[in-house]
Protein backbone atom coordinates (compact mmCIF):
# COMPACT_ATOMS: atom_id res chain seq x y z
CA UNK A 1 0.00 0.00 0.00
CA UNK A 2 3.16 2.41 0.36
CA UNK A 3 3.38 5.89 2.43
CA UNK A 4 -0.61 6.62 3.78
CA UNK A 5 0.60 9.23 5.63
CA UNK A 6 2.98 12.42 4.60
CA UNK A 7 4.49 15.14 6.56
CA UNK A 8 1.92 17.84 6.13
CA UNK A 9 -0.79 14.84 6.84
CA UNK A 10 0.46 14.32 10.02
CA UNK A 11 0.66 18.16 11.07
CA UNK A 12 -3.05 18.60 10.25
CA UNK A 13 -3.53 15.08 12.27
CA UNK A 14 -2.00 16.43 15.52
CA UNK A 15 -3.29 20.06 15.50
CA UNK A 16 -6.41 18.79 14.73
CA UNK A 17 -6.49 16.59 17.45
CA UNK A 18 -4.99 19.33 19.95
CA UNK A 19 -7.97 20.98 18.73
CA UNK A 20 -10.23 18.38 20.07
CA UNK A 21 -8.98 17.68 23.55
CA UNK A 22 -9.14 21.31 24.63
CA UNK A 23 -13.07 21.28 23.15
CA UNK A 24 -13.45 17.81 24.82
CA UNK A 25 -12.08 18.85 28.21
CA UNK A 26 -13.49 22.52 28.25
CA UNK A 27 -10.00 24.10 27.98
CA UNK A 28 -6.85 22.77 28.82
CA UNK A 29 -6.39 23.89 32.80
CA UNK A 30 -6.11 19.78 34.32
CA UNK A 31 -5.03 18.17 30.97
CA UNK A 32 -1.34 16.67 31.15
CA UNK A 33 0.13 14.48 28.56
CA UNK A 34 1.76 10.99 28.72
CA UNK A 35 3.55 9.58 26.11
CA UNK A 36 4.43 5.89 25.53
CA UNK A 37 8.49 5.46 24.54
CA UNK A 38 9.50 5.77 21.84
CA UNK A 39 7.14 7.48 19.27
CA UNK A 40 4.05 8.60 21.30
CA UNK A 41 6.80 10.71 23.50
CA UNK A 42 7.73 12.79 20.39
CA UNK A 43 4.14 12.74 19.33
CA UNK A 44 3.12 13.75 23.38
CA UNK A 45 5.73 17.09 23.15
CA UNK A 46 4.27 17.59 19.34
CA UNK A 47 1.17 18.14 20.36
CA UNK A 48 1.99 19.60 23.79
CA UNK A 49 3.58 22.16 21.43
CA UNK A 50 0.52 22.81 19.53
CA UNK A 51 -1.43 22.94 22.56
CA UNK A 52 0.90 26.01 23.85
CA UNK A 53 0.40 27.42 20.21
CA UNK A 54 -3.30 27.44 20.53
CA UNK A 55 -3.94 27.97 24.23
CA UNK A 56 -1.18 27.16 26.98
CA UNK A 57 1.61 25.20 28.35
CA UNK A 58 0.67 21.99 29.74
CA UNK A 59 2.83 18.97 31.40
CA UNK A 60 4.45 16.19 28.60
CA UNK A 61 5.63 13.44 30.47
CA UNK A 62 6.47 9.79 29.80
CA UNK A 63 5.01 6.32 30.84
CA UNK A 64 7.31 3.33 30.17
CA UNK A 65 4.77 0.38 29.90
CA UNK A 66 7.47 -2.15 29.75
CA UNK A 67 7.84 -3.48 33.75
CA UNK A 68 4.01 -3.99 33.24
CA UNK A 69 3.24 -5.56 30.23
CA UNK A 70 1.99 -9.53 30.22
CA UNK A 71 4.10 -11.12 27.52
CA UNK A 72 7.27 -10.58 29.64
CA UNK A 73 7.97 -14.44 28.81
CA UNK A 74 7.42 -14.22 25.03
CA UNK A 75 9.66 -11.38 24.14
CA UNK A 76 13.20 -10.40 25.27
CA UNK A 77 13.01 -7.37 27.72
CA UNK A 78 13.60 -4.51 26.10
CA UNK A 79 15.97 -1.49 27.28
CA UNK A 80 14.32 0.22 29.81
CA UNK A 81 13.78 3.86 28.79
CA UNK A 82 12.27 5.99 31.97
CA UNK A 83 8.89 6.90 33.42
CA UNK A 84 8.75 10.92 33.73
CA UNK A 85 5.73 12.11 35.58
CA UNK A 86 5.10 15.88 35.61
CA UNK A 87 5.53 17.01 38.98
CA UNK A 88 1.91 17.93 39.90
CA UNK A 89 1.28 14.26 39.59
CA UNK A 90 -1.64 12.94 37.67
CA UNK A 91 -4.25 12.76 40.69
CA UNK A 92 -6.66 14.63 39.58
CA UNK A 93 -5.77 15.48 36.21
CA UNK A 94 -7.08 14.87 32.74
CA UNK A 95 -4.49 12.65 31.35
CA UNK A 96 -4.24 11.72 28.07
CA UNK A 97 -2.29 8.99 26.86
CA UNK A 98 -0.13 9.33 23.81
CA UNK A 99 0.65 6.50 21.26
CA UNK A 100 1.65 5.95 17.51
CA UNK A 101 -0.42 3.01 16.87
CA UNK A 102 -3.27 1.40 18.13
CA UNK A 103 -3.25 -2.52 17.57
CA UNK A 104 -4.09 -5.42 19.90
CA UNK A 105 -4.80 -2.72 23.10
CA UNK A 106 -2.26 -4.47 25.20
CA UNK A 107 -0.14 -1.39 25.39
CA UNK A 108 -2.86 0.81 26.27
CA UNK A 109 -4.15 -1.94 28.97
CA UNK A 110 -0.14 -1.96 30.67
CA UNK A 111 -0.42 1.84 30.53
CA UNK A 112 -3.95 1.60 32.23
CA UNK A 113 -2.47 -0.60 35.43
CA UNK A 114 0.58 2.01 35.45
CA UNK A 115 -1.61 4.56 35.69
CA UNK A 116 -3.48 2.99 38.36
CA UNK A 117 -0.15 2.75 40.41
CA UNK A 118 0.73 6.59 40.08
CA UNK A 119 -2.56 7.70 41.32
CA UNK A 120 -6.27 8.09 40.49
CA UNK A 121 -6.09 10.88 37.40
CA UNK A 122 -10.26 12.36 36.84
CA UNK A 123 -10.18 10.71 33.31
CA UNK A 124 -7.88 8.60 31.26
CA UNK A 125 -8.13 9.78 27.07
CA UNK A 126 -6.21 7.93 24.54
CA UNK A 127 -5.00 10.02 21.38
CA UNK A 128 -3.11 7.42 18.87
CA UNK A 129 -1.54 8.82 15.05
CA UNK A 130 -2.97 5.38 13.60
CA UNK A 131 -5.69 3.14 15.01
CA UNK A 132 -4.90 0.29 12.52
CA UNK A 133 -7.52 -2.22 13.87
CA UNK A 134 -7.71 -5.92 15.13
CA UNK A 135 -8.37 -4.94 18.82
CA UNK A 136 -7.65 -7.99 21.42
CA UNK A 137 -9.60 -5.69 24.77
CA UNK A 138 -12.01 -3.85 25.35
CA UNK A 139 -9.97 -0.72 23.99
CA UNK A 140 -10.59 2.18 22.36
CA UNK A 141 -8.74 5.79 21.47
CA UNK A 142 -10.37 8.96 22.46
CA UNK A 143 -8.86 10.90 19.55
CA UNK A 144 -7.23 9.25 15.95
CA UNK A 145 -4.89 10.75 13.54
CA UNK A 146 -6.31 8.45 10.51
CA UNK A 147 -8.02 4.74 10.39
CA UNK A 148 -6.14 2.67 8.57
CA UNK A 149 -7.79 -0.53 7.69
CA UNK A 150 -5.21 -3.52 7.86
CA UNK A 151 -4.59 -7.22 7.59
CA UNK A 152 -2.84 -8.79 10.51
CA UNK A 153 0.24 -9.52 8.07
CA UNK A 154 0.62 -6.08 7.23
CA UNK A 155 2.88 -3.80 9.26
CA UNK A 156 2.28 -0.04 9.77
CA UNK A 157 5.71 1.86 10.42
CA UNK A 158 5.93 5.18 11.68
CA UNK A 159 8.58 7.64 11.09
CA UNK A 160 9.30 10.69 12.69
CA UNK A 161 12.02 13.31 12.21
CA UNK A 162 12.68 13.34 15.79
CA UNK A 163 13.77 9.74 15.77
CA UNK A 164 14.17 8.52 12.53
CA UNK A 165 15.00 11.83 10.27
CA UNK A 166 11.81 11.76 8.27
CA UNK A 167 7.78 12.21 8.86
CA UNK A 168 5.75 9.36 7.54
CA UNK A 169 3.57 6.54 8.00
CA UNK A 170 3.91 3.54 5.41
CA UNK A 171 2.21 0.00 5.37
CA UNK A 172 4.47 -2.72 4.49
CA UNK A 173 3.60 -6.61 3.76
CA UNK A 174 5.49 -8.29 5.43
CA UNK B 1 22.18 -11.61 20.70
CA UNK B 2 24.56 -10.52 23.31
CA UNK B 3 21.60 -9.35 25.94
CA UNK B 4 21.25 -10.79 29.40
CA UNK B 5 18.02 -12.50 28.19
CA UNK B 6 20.02 -14.74 25.56
CA UNK B 7 21.31 -16.58 29.26
CA UNK B 8 19.66 -18.58 30.91
CA UNK B 9 21.48 -18.48 33.89
CA UNK B 10 24.15 -16.34 36.03
CA UNK B 11 26.57 -18.65 36.93
CA UNK B 12 29.98 -16.66 36.82
CA UNK B 13 31.03 -13.07 36.53
CA UNK B 14 33.33 -14.03 33.49
CA UNK B 15 30.44 -15.26 31.66
CA UNK B 16 29.19 -11.64 31.48
CA UNK B 17 30.26 -9.40 28.62
CA UNK B 18 30.74 -5.61 28.80
CA UNK B 19 27.81 -4.79 27.04
CA UNK B 20 25.80 -7.77 28.94
CA UNK B 21 27.36 -5.83 32.32
CA UNK B 22 26.12 -2.42 31.29
CA UNK B 23 22.68 -3.64 30.29
CA UNK B 24 22.18 -5.38 34.15
CA UNK B 25 23.34 -2.14 35.36
CA UNK B 26 21.40 0.43 33.24
CA UNK B 27 18.10 -1.38 34.15
CA UNK B 28 18.79 -1.69 37.72
CA UNK B 29 19.44 2.21 37.83
CA UNK B 30 16.06 2.42 35.82
CA UNK B 31 14.29 0.27 37.87
CA UNK B 32 15.81 2.10 41.31
CA UNK B 33 14.56 5.19 39.62
CA UNK B 34 11.24 4.15 39.47
CA UNK B 35 10.82 2.26 42.72
CA UNK B 36 12.39 5.19 44.61
CA UNK B 37 9.36 7.27 43.15
CA UNK B 38 5.73 6.67 42.61
CA UNK B 39 5.56 2.60 42.19
CA UNK B 40 7.18 1.13 45.04
CA UNK B 41 6.20 -2.66 43.79
CA UNK B 42 5.81 -3.27 39.76
CA UNK B 43 4.22 -6.32 38.47
CA UNK B 44 6.56 -7.50 36.14
CA UNK B 45 6.93 -11.06 37.77
CA UNK B 46 3.30 -11.48 38.55
CA UNK B 47 3.11 -15.35 38.61
CA UNK B 48 6.34 -16.27 38.87
CA UNK B 49 8.38 -18.59 41.60
CA UNK B 50 11.52 -17.78 42.88
CA UNK B 51 13.14 -19.91 45.18
CA UNK B 52 15.71 -19.00 47.26
CA UNK B 53 17.90 -22.30 47.65
CA UNK B 54 20.31 -21.49 50.66
CA UNK B 55 22.53 -24.76 52.12
CA UNK B 56 24.59 -21.95 53.62
CA UNK B 57 24.03 -19.50 56.42
CA UNK B 58 23.67 -15.87 55.05
CA UNK B 59 21.23 -13.36 56.01
CA UNK B 60 21.77 -10.20 53.35
CA UNK B 61 22.19 -12.39 50.29
CA UNK B 62 18.98 -13.74 50.64
CA UNK B 63 16.69 -11.16 52.24
CA UNK B 64 18.23 -9.20 49.48
CA UNK B 65 17.05 -11.69 46.69
CA UNK B 66 14.16 -11.40 48.35
CA UNK B 67 13.34 -8.12 48.70
CA UNK B 68 13.83 -7.82 45.03
CA UNK B 69 11.67 -10.88 43.77
CA UNK B 70 8.98 -9.25 45.74
CA UNK B 71 9.44 -5.73 44.46
CA UNK B 72 8.34 -7.05 41.45
CA UNK B 73 5.22 -9.09 42.28
CA UNK B 74 6.97 -12.66 42.02
CA UNK B 75 6.41 -15.29 44.97
CA UNK B 76 9.23 -16.57 47.11
CA UNK B 77 9.95 -19.68 48.56
CA UNK B 78 12.62 -19.87 50.92
CA UNK B 79 14.57 -22.92 51.12
CA UNK B 80 17.22 -22.84 54.45
CA UNK B 81 19.08 -26.58 54.47
CA UNK B 82 19.12 -25.93 58.41
CA UNK B 83 16.62 -28.15 59.74
CA UNK B 84 14.97 -29.36 56.19
CA UNK B 85 15.43 -32.57 54.58
CA UNK B 86 18.59 -31.61 54.24
CA UNK B 87 19.32 -32.33 57.22
CA UNK B 88 17.87 -35.84 56.89
CA UNK B 89 20.41 -36.78 54.42
CA UNK B 90 18.50 -35.30 51.07
CA UNK B 91 21.28 -34.99 48.44
CA UNK B 92 21.18 -31.56 46.02
CA UNK B 93 19.28 -33.99 43.27
CA UNK B 94 16.37 -34.69 45.21
CA UNK B 95 16.00 -31.35 46.42
CA UNK B 96 16.25 -29.55 43.24
CA UNK B 97 13.68 -31.56 42.16
CA UNK B 98 11.27 -31.60 44.35
CA UNK B 99 11.74 -27.40 44.12
CA UNK B 100 10.81 -27.99 39.93
CA UNK B 101 7.75 -30.24 40.87
CA UNK B 102 6.56 -27.41 43.06
CA UNK B 103 6.80 -24.58 39.84
CA UNK B 104 10.52 -22.74 40.60
CA UNK B 105 10.82 -20.60 37.31
CA UNK B 106 14.20 -19.42 38.91
CA UNK B 107 16.47 -21.03 41.90
CA UNK B 108 18.77 -18.75 43.99
CA UNK B 109 21.20 -21.09 45.09
CA UNK B 110 24.10 -20.88 47.76
CA UNK B 111 26.15 -23.59 48.49
CA UNK B 112 29.27 -24.16 50.24
CA UNK B 113 30.62 -26.09 47.50
CA UNK B 114 32.49 -24.50 44.21
CA UNK B 115 30.47 -25.35 41.28
CA UNK B 116 27.22 -26.31 43.09
CA UNK B 117 25.31 -23.66 40.87
CA UNK B 118 27.07 -24.84 37.72
CA UNK B 119 26.31 -28.50 38.73
CA UNK B 120 21.94 -27.38 39.02
CA UNK B 121 22.23 -25.95 35.88
CA UNK B 122 23.94 -28.62 33.28
CA UNK B 123 22.88 -31.33 35.00
CA UNK B 124 19.20 -31.19 33.97
CA UNK B 125 17.27 -32.28 36.85
CA UNK B 126 15.86 -29.10 36.58
CA UNK B 127 14.69 -26.14 33.81
CA UNK B 128 14.37 -23.40 35.85
CA UNK B 129 16.95 -20.21 35.62
CA UNK B 130 19.82 -20.50 38.32
CA UNK B 131 21.30 -17.28 39.74
CA UNK B 132 24.34 -18.58 41.61
CA UNK B 133 24.53 -16.34 45.12
CA UNK B 134 27.46 -17.98 46.42
CA UNK B 135 29.40 -21.21 45.76
CA UNK B 136 31.77 -22.30 48.20
CA UNK B 137 35.38 -19.92 47.80
CA UNK B 138 34.74 -19.74 44.03
CA UNK B 139 32.24 -17.16 42.56
CA UNK B 140 29.67 -14.90 44.28
CA UNK B 141 28.28 -12.71 40.73
CA UNK B 142 25.55 -10.69 42.05
CA UNK B 143 27.98 -9.39 44.78
CA UNK B 144 30.22 -8.59 42.35
CA UNK B 145 27.51 -6.61 39.97
CA UNK B 146 26.46 -4.66 43.02
CA UNK B 147 29.80 -3.47 43.80
CA UNK B 148 30.10 -2.10 39.94
CA UNK B 149 26.91 -0.58 40.46
CA UNK B 150 28.14 1.00 43.68
CA UNK B 151 31.48 2.18 41.86
CA UNK B 152 29.85 4.01 39.16
CA UNK B 153 27.35 5.68 41.08
CA UNK B 154 30.67 8.07 42.60
CA UNK B 155 32.50 8.25 39.38
CA UNK B 156 29.74 9.08 36.88
CA UNK B 157 32.30 10.31 34.16
CA UNK B 158 33.26 6.52 33.69
CA UNK B 159 29.58 4.96 32.94
CA UNK B 160 30.59 2.86 30.17
CA UNK B 161 34.24 1.97 31.08
CA UNK B 162 35.95 1.67 34.35
CA UNK B 163 39.73 3.04 32.50
CA UNK B 164 41.37 5.01 34.76
CA UNK B 165 39.87 3.58 38.09
CA UNK B 166 41.95 1.97 40.45
CA UNK B 167 40.40 -0.48 42.68
CA UNK B 168 42.21 -2.29 45.66
CA UNK B 169 40.66 -5.28 47.15
CA UNK B 170 41.81 -6.46 50.50
CA UNK B 171 42.31 -9.15 52.68
CA UNK B 172 41.45 -12.53 52.86
CA UNK B 173 41.59 -13.12 49.06
CA UNK B 174 42.08 -16.83 49.28
CA UNK B 175 38.58 -17.56 50.63
CA UNK B 176 36.56 -15.40 48.69
CA UNK B 177 34.56 -15.96 46.16
CA UNK B 178 33.51 -11.83 45.73
CA UNK B 179 36.96 -11.28 44.62
CA UNK B 180 36.96 -13.70 42.21
CA UNK B 181 33.95 -12.25 40.93
CA UNK B 182 34.94 -9.01 41.48
CA UNK B 183 38.41 -9.17 39.70
CA UNK B 184 36.02 -11.24 36.46
CA UNK B 185 33.79 -8.08 36.06
CA UNK B 186 35.82 -5.55 37.35
CA UNK B 187 38.76 -6.29 34.65
CA UNK B 188 35.89 -6.61 32.02
CA UNK B 189 34.70 -2.78 32.46
CA UNK B 190 38.37 -2.04 32.13
CA UNK B 191 39.34 -1.15 35.79
CA UNK B 192 43.03 -1.50 37.06
CA UNK B 193 42.51 -3.94 40.04
CA UNK B 194 45.24 -4.31 43.06
CA UNK B 195 44.78 -7.60 45.00
CA UNK B 196 46.35 -6.96 48.64
CA UNK B 197 47.08 -9.49 51.20
CA UNK B 198 49.33 -11.24 53.01
CA UNK B 199 51.07 -13.66 51.21
CA UNK B 200 49.08 -16.98 52.77
CA UNK B 201 46.01 -15.53 51.65
CA UNK B 202 46.64 -14.84 48.54
CA UNK B 203 45.29 -18.15 45.88
CA UNK B 204 47.76 -20.36 44.04
CA UNK B 205 47.82 -18.83 40.57
CA UNK B 206 47.85 -15.49 41.41
CA UNK B 207 50.10 -14.71 39.37
CA UNK B 208 47.92 -15.79 36.06
CA UNK B 209 45.28 -13.58 37.14
CA UNK B 210 45.24 -10.36 34.82
CA UNK B 211 45.52 -8.01 38.40
CA UNK B 212 48.24 -6.46 40.29
CA UNK B 213 49.47 -8.20 43.50
CA UNK B 214 50.81 -6.17 46.36
CA UNK B 215 51.61 -6.62 49.83
CA UNK B 216 52.12 -4.09 51.22
CA UNK B 217 48.59 -2.10 52.08
CA UNK B 218 50.89 1.36 52.17
CA UNK B 219 51.99 0.94 48.70
CA UNK B 220 49.03 1.34 47.00
CA UNK B 221 46.81 2.99 49.27
CA UNK B 222 47.40 6.37 48.30
CA UNK B 223 46.34 5.83 44.51
CA UNK B 224 43.04 4.07 45.16
CA UNK B 225 39.49 5.11 43.76
CA UNK B 226 37.80 2.64 45.55
CA UNK B 227 39.10 0.28 48.21
CA UNK B 228 36.84 -3.24 49.04
CA UNK B 229 38.29 -4.70 52.36
CA UNK B 230 37.23 -8.34 52.45
CA UNK B 231 36.18 -10.31 55.76
CA UNK B 232 38.35 -12.60 57.55
CA UNK B 233 36.34 -15.61 57.07
CA UNK B 234 37.51 -17.81 60.22
CA UNK B 235 34.81 -20.21 59.31
CA UNK B 236 36.46 -21.65 56.47
CA UNK B 237 39.94 -21.67 58.25
CA UNK B 238 41.04 -24.79 59.37
CA UNK B 239 45.27 -23.60 59.78
CA UNK B 240 46.61 -20.21 61.03
CA UNK B 241 46.99 -17.87 58.12
CA UNK B 242 48.37 -14.81 60.08
CA UNK B 243 50.32 -14.54 63.71
CA UNK B 244 47.35 -12.52 65.33
CA UNK B 245 44.31 -10.75 64.89
CA UNK B 246 46.40 -7.51 66.35
CA UNK B 247 49.04 -8.08 63.70
CA UNK B 248 46.68 -8.77 61.01
CA UNK B 249 44.49 -5.57 62.05
CA UNK B 250 47.74 -3.70 62.03
CA UNK B 251 49.32 -4.78 58.49
CA UNK B 252 46.21 -4.74 56.39
CA UNK B 253 43.27 -3.47 58.49
CA UNK B 254 41.43 -0.39 57.36
CA UNK B 255 42.57 1.64 60.17
CA UNK B 256 42.23 5.39 61.19
CA UNK B 257 45.58 6.45 59.80
CA UNK B 258 45.27 4.73 56.62
CA UNK B 259 41.53 6.75 56.42
CA UNK B 260 43.29 9.78 56.14
CA UNK B 261 45.35 8.38 53.56
CA UNK B 262 42.80 7.81 51.10
CA UNK B 263 42.05 10.31 47.81
CA UNK B 264 39.60 12.59 48.74
CA UNK B 265 36.81 11.05 46.16
CA UNK B 266 37.57 7.45 47.04
CA UNK B 267 35.02 5.30 48.20
CA UNK B 268 35.42 2.55 51.32
CA UNK B 269 33.18 -1.07 50.53
CA UNK B 270 32.60 -4.13 52.26
CA UNK B 271 30.99 -7.25 51.14
CA UNK B 272 29.67 -7.41 54.80
CA UNK B 273 29.07 -8.61 57.51
CA UNK B 274 32.06 -6.35 59.23
CA UNK B 275 34.56 -7.86 61.59
CA UNK B 276 34.70 -4.19 62.90
CA UNK B 277 38.30 -3.57 64.63
CA UNK B 278 39.62 -6.49 62.29
CA UNK B 279 40.02 -5.93 58.74
CA UNK B 280 38.33 -2.32 58.92
CA UNK B 281 37.48 0.24 62.33
CA UNK B 282 34.64 1.44 63.26
CA UNK B 283 35.66 5.25 61.95
CA UNK B 284 36.65 3.88 58.42
CA UNK B 285 33.12 2.27 58.23
CA UNK B 286 31.06 4.61 59.62
CA UNK B 287 33.33 7.87 57.81
CA UNK B 288 31.45 10.01 54.96
CA UNK B 289 33.70 8.19 52.47
CA UNK B 290 32.18 4.88 53.43
CA UNK B 291 29.86 3.33 50.73
CA UNK B 292 28.55 -0.28 52.97
CA UNK B 293 25.04 0.99 53.48
CA UNK B 294 24.81 2.07 49.74
CA UNK B 295 25.94 -1.54 48.83
CA UNK B 296 23.33 -3.13 50.75
CA UNK B 297 20.51 -0.67 49.21
CA UNK B 298 21.85 -1.49 45.35
CA UNK B 299 22.14 -5.10 45.90
CA UNK B 300 18.25 -4.68 45.69
CA UNK B 301 18.20 -2.73 42.80
CA UNK B 302 21.30 -5.20 40.84
CA UNK B 303 18.97 -8.20 41.73
CA UNK B 304 15.44 -7.16 40.81
CA UNK B 305 17.83 -6.58 37.61
CA UNK B 306 19.42 -9.80 36.92
CA UNK B 307 15.34 -11.54 37.67
CA UNK B 308 13.91 -9.27 35.46
CA UNK B 309 16.22 -9.88 32.69
CA UNK B 310 16.66 -13.45 32.88
CA UNK B 311 13.11 -14.26 33.30
CA UNK B 312 11.98 -12.20 30.70
CA UNK B 313 12.12 -13.58 27.09
CA UNK B 314 12.48 -17.20 28.27
CA UNK B 315 9.30 -18.96 26.92
CA UNK B 316 8.82 -21.93 28.55
CA UNK B 317 7.78 -24.89 26.06
CA UNK B 318 4.97 -27.11 27.37
CA UNK B 319 4.23 -29.88 24.49
CA UNK B 320 5.86 -28.10 22.02
CA UNK B 321 3.76 -24.90 21.93
CA UNK B 322 5.08 -21.43 23.56
CA UNK B 323 2.69 -20.24 26.40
Amino acid sequence: MGIVLEQSDIDRSLKRISHEIIERNHGIEDVILLGIPTRGVTLARRIGAFLEAIDSLIPVGTLDITLHRDDLRLKAPKPLVGTHIPSGGISGKHVVLVDDVLYSGRTIRAALDAISELGRPATVQLAVLVDRGHRQLPIRPDYVGKNIPTNSHELVKVQLQEVDGIDQVEILSS
Amino acid sequence: MDTVASQRHLLSAKDLSLSQILEILDTARELGRITDGPMKKLPTLRGQTVVNLFFEDSTRTRLSFESAAKRLSADVINFSAKGSSVSKGEGLKDTAQTLEAMGADLIVIRHSAAGAAQRLAESGWVSSSIVNAGDGTHEHPTQALLDAYTIRTHFPECENSFSGLHIGIVGDILHSRVARSNVLLLVTLGAKVTLIAPPTLMPVGVESWPVDISYDLDDALTSLDAIMMLRIQSERMSELFFPSEREYARDYGLGNLRLNLLKEKAIIMHPGPMNRGMEISAASADNRKSAILEQVRNGILVRMSVLYLLLGGNPIPVEGVLV
